[in-house]
């Protein structure tokens, strides 16, 4: 399973992560971070869609994102 | 130290050249205009014969900016120009001098306002002296009046350039540019190969990396940096250098710089062979004014003309050093003439006679 | 989680560790990004002299973990000259914004390129100045409204926005010009590759290195980042169209 992290007190709540995604799981969550910013997040129950790709983390302006990947080897679905 | 070279029959603008290149200049930048045309056109024959960088900028602004990328790196650079040019190069000086960047600019000074003319003149004073860009900073001005001074004093400039970190100006004129006599060529003792180490821009390796930089927002820096500056300029006022020629039993000072000290200088000769008891108090340095000497000299008595190529301008300089004690007269020689001793002599029989 | 996880993005070495102070959504933050990751990459950073410029590109020299000179307004490529006539041994990269490079320093910028000096300029692309309140630029479009062109650039008046990528690869001294965009992951890829390309140049002395990066400045557009990236797709690349302008390796290998 892959899986993001958000820094979250780098995040500016820019959201253009959320578009970036392929799997559209990442939203704006309900939370601010102490500069007042209403952080991205990826919702617990979709990280698993996660692949890794690091579309996200490429169009963040702010490095508040990082990537995990492992490679696929269950039956989870193949994603491009 | 020793004055082991060549004698050369040179203008000022070529010892200006020379000195700089036996001082260690690694990196010219320049841009034409007369009368210092010269020192472009040594430096891009004989700097880089000299393993040295010539540039002919794009402009005087450019040439001034590309001090500032020199100078981070620690090298000795320079750059030279004439009134209009040095008016663009003001803004580059002024981030030079915020950013503790050295480096030596040379002013072959001409006759203004505006384009004025190629002649000689001493119109640049305030503007050398008193700052010339924005801000608060000042820098070491030197005024040499013959060519062999012109020589020494280059060499010199990068010493005190990077002894303070700053920039060092050269404030000579059309006379001393294009003036020829003869000069007696010196090298100085190797320089240092890590001069600027611990301030220059190197490469951050197993460090952080170094900002030069005049840019300070954050609550309190700038202030702090100023204060800096000011204890900078405070240790620089130790240093002046000044001529006096035949002061001790003179009633009367004429205090001039540059070419026009030395013109004074011949006026003074002849009237003291009929009699006068005149003498010359030439600064070299303009900033700092050598002001104590002038003061020790108001102290006894004397009295005082300054004598400029110009409006008036030193003249307030000479003023406030003696204020409370003296004072001075000016007589003013204005730029678009070019004067000869025999110029001088009414004006200092006047101001002898008002005794 | 599996033990086979990997770290597959983070934080390039040369990218210091602090929040920047661009607003939400601006770009500057992809493009000095994908600088720091090259530096990184390519092994430069400890090699690497940094010119920053005026405008909300100043604070570069806080973001990237390099030695750095900080230039007047518009005058960056003539410092760069400076620096790398000093040290030519060293890699000078500047980092220049639309009013900086191609209104107040335009003829630093052209005789820097033409010179051939073998320096790396990224000149970042967002139609307005940005540090100053978002007033007119020289790449503003025709019809955008800022604070000094209230009802839209007017072409009669204020002539056409300045297409810099084009200009730099028509002087001799260019060894490589192209325009980029960071507006989706595709271009952002792209981006890169052309940045590397315009650093590569400079290490094989082949010349001027210049890069233009289209970027969002959401705060002065007075649009949410998600419309100003749009208006990159929409509005920018239609004028500023993306793509190599000269690349002197490729002549070379033709």
């Amino acid at each position: 399973m892959s899986r993001v992290k958000f820094l979250e007190e780098r995040c500016k709540g820019c959201l253009l992560c959320t578009v970036a995604c392929p799997k559209e799981i990442i939203r704006q969550s309900d939370r601010f971070n102490q500069h007042g910013y209403k952080v991205a997040e990826v919702p617990a129950e979709d990280m698993d869609k996660c692949t890794g790709c690091t579309s996200c983390a490429l169009m963040c302006p702010d490095i508040a994102i990082r990537v995990y990947r492992t490679p696929k080897s269950k039956g989870a679905a193949k994603n491009d | 130290m020793t004055k082991t070279g060549e004698k050369l029959f040179i203008k000022g603008n070529e010892a200006i050249s020379r000195g700089a290149i036996a001082a260690g200049l690694k990196c010219y930048f320049g841009y034409p205009i007369t009368p210092q045309n010269d020192i472009p056109e040594y430096m891009s024959a004989a700097l880089p014969a000299a393993g040295g960088e010539f540039v002919q900028a794009e402009s005087e602004v450019a040439a001034a900016n590309m001090l500032i990328g020199a100078a981070a790196c620690g090298v000795r650079s320079m750059t030279s120009s004439s009134s209009p040019g040095i008016s663009l190069k003001q803004e580059a000086i002024s981030y030079l001098a915020g950013s503790e960047l050295p480096t030596v600019i040379v002013n072959m000074n001409r006759g203004g306002p505006g384009l004025g003319d190629i002649g000689p003149s001493q119109g640049d004073y305030f503007q050398s002296v008193k700052g010339g860009g924005h801000g608060d900073y000042r820098t070491l001005v030197l005024a040499p009046g013959t060519c062999q001074e012109a020589y020494d004093l280059v060499i010199q400039a990068f010493d005190l350039a990077f002894k303070y970190r700053n920039p060092v100006m050269i404030l000579g004129d059309a006379i001393l540019g294009q003036m020829k006599e003869p000069v007696i060529t010196w090298t100085p003792e190797e320089k240092d190969e890590n001069e600027g180490h611990g301030w220059r821009i190197v490469g951050a390796k197993n460090r952080p990396g170094r900002i030069l930089k005049s840019l300070h927002l954050s609550e309190g820096a700038l202030a702090k940096h100023n204060l800096m500056l000011k204890n900078k300029y405070e240790d620089m006022a130790s240093f002046t250098q000044k001529e006096e020629y035949q002061t001790e039993d003179a009633d009367l000072i004429i205090v001039a710089y540059g070419s026009i000290g030395r013109i004074v200088k011949s006026t003074i000769k002849k009237l003291r062979n009929e009699g006068h008891k005149v003498g010359l108090f030439r600064p070299i340095t303009l900033y700092p004014f050598p002001s104590d000497d002038l003061k020790k000299l108001a102290e006894q008595g004397k009295k005082f003309l300054t004598i400029e190529h110009n409006l008036g301008q030193m003249v307030e300089d000479v003023r406030l050093s003696i204020r409370t004690i003296a004072d001075s007269e000016f007589f003013g020689f204005y730029p678009g003439n070019l004067p000869t001793p025999d110029d001088f002599e009414e004006p200092i029989l006047k101001a002898l006679g008002g005794k | 989680m599996s033990e086979q996880e990997k770290l597959v993005f983070d934080r390039a070495d040369a990218l210091v560790d602090v929040p920047t102070h661009y607003c939400p959504g601006c770009q500057h933050g992809v493009a000095q990004r994908l600088a720091g990751e090259l530096l990184t990459e390519m092994g430069l950073t400890e090699n690497t002299l940094l010119v920053t410029s005026i405008g909300c590109s100043v604070f570069l020299y806080n973001y990237l973990n390099v030695d750095s000179v900080e230039a007047p307004h518009g005058r960056a490529p003539a410092v760069a000259t400076g620096v790398k006539r000093a040290r030519s041994d060293k890699f000078v990269l500047s980092y220049q914004g639309d009013g900086d490079l191609a209104s107040i320093g335009m003829a630093e910028i052209m005789h820097c390129a033409n010179r051939g000096e073998n320096v790396s300029i990224i000149f970042v692309n967002n139609t307005v100045y940005g540090m100053t309140g978002g007033q007119m630029a020289p790449t503003t479009l025709v019809g955008q409204k800022t604070t000094t062109s209230p009802a839209g650039r007017n072409a009669s008046k204020e002539g056409l926005p300045i297409r810099m990528s084009e200009i730099i690869g028509q002087l001799g001294g260019t060894a490589y010009s192209a325009r980029v965009a960071v507006n989706n992951v595709k271009n952002i890829r792209k981006a890169k590759k052309a940045m590397k390309k315009a650093f590569e140049v400079q290490q094989k002395e082949l010349g001027f290195g210049f890069i233009e990066v289209l970027a969002t400045c959401p705060t002065n557009w007075r649009m949410d980042a998600l419309k100003a990236n749009e208006r990159i797709e929409n509005e920018l690349i239609p004028y500023f169209p993306l793509g190599v302008h000269k690349d002197v390796t490729a002549e070379v290998e033709d």
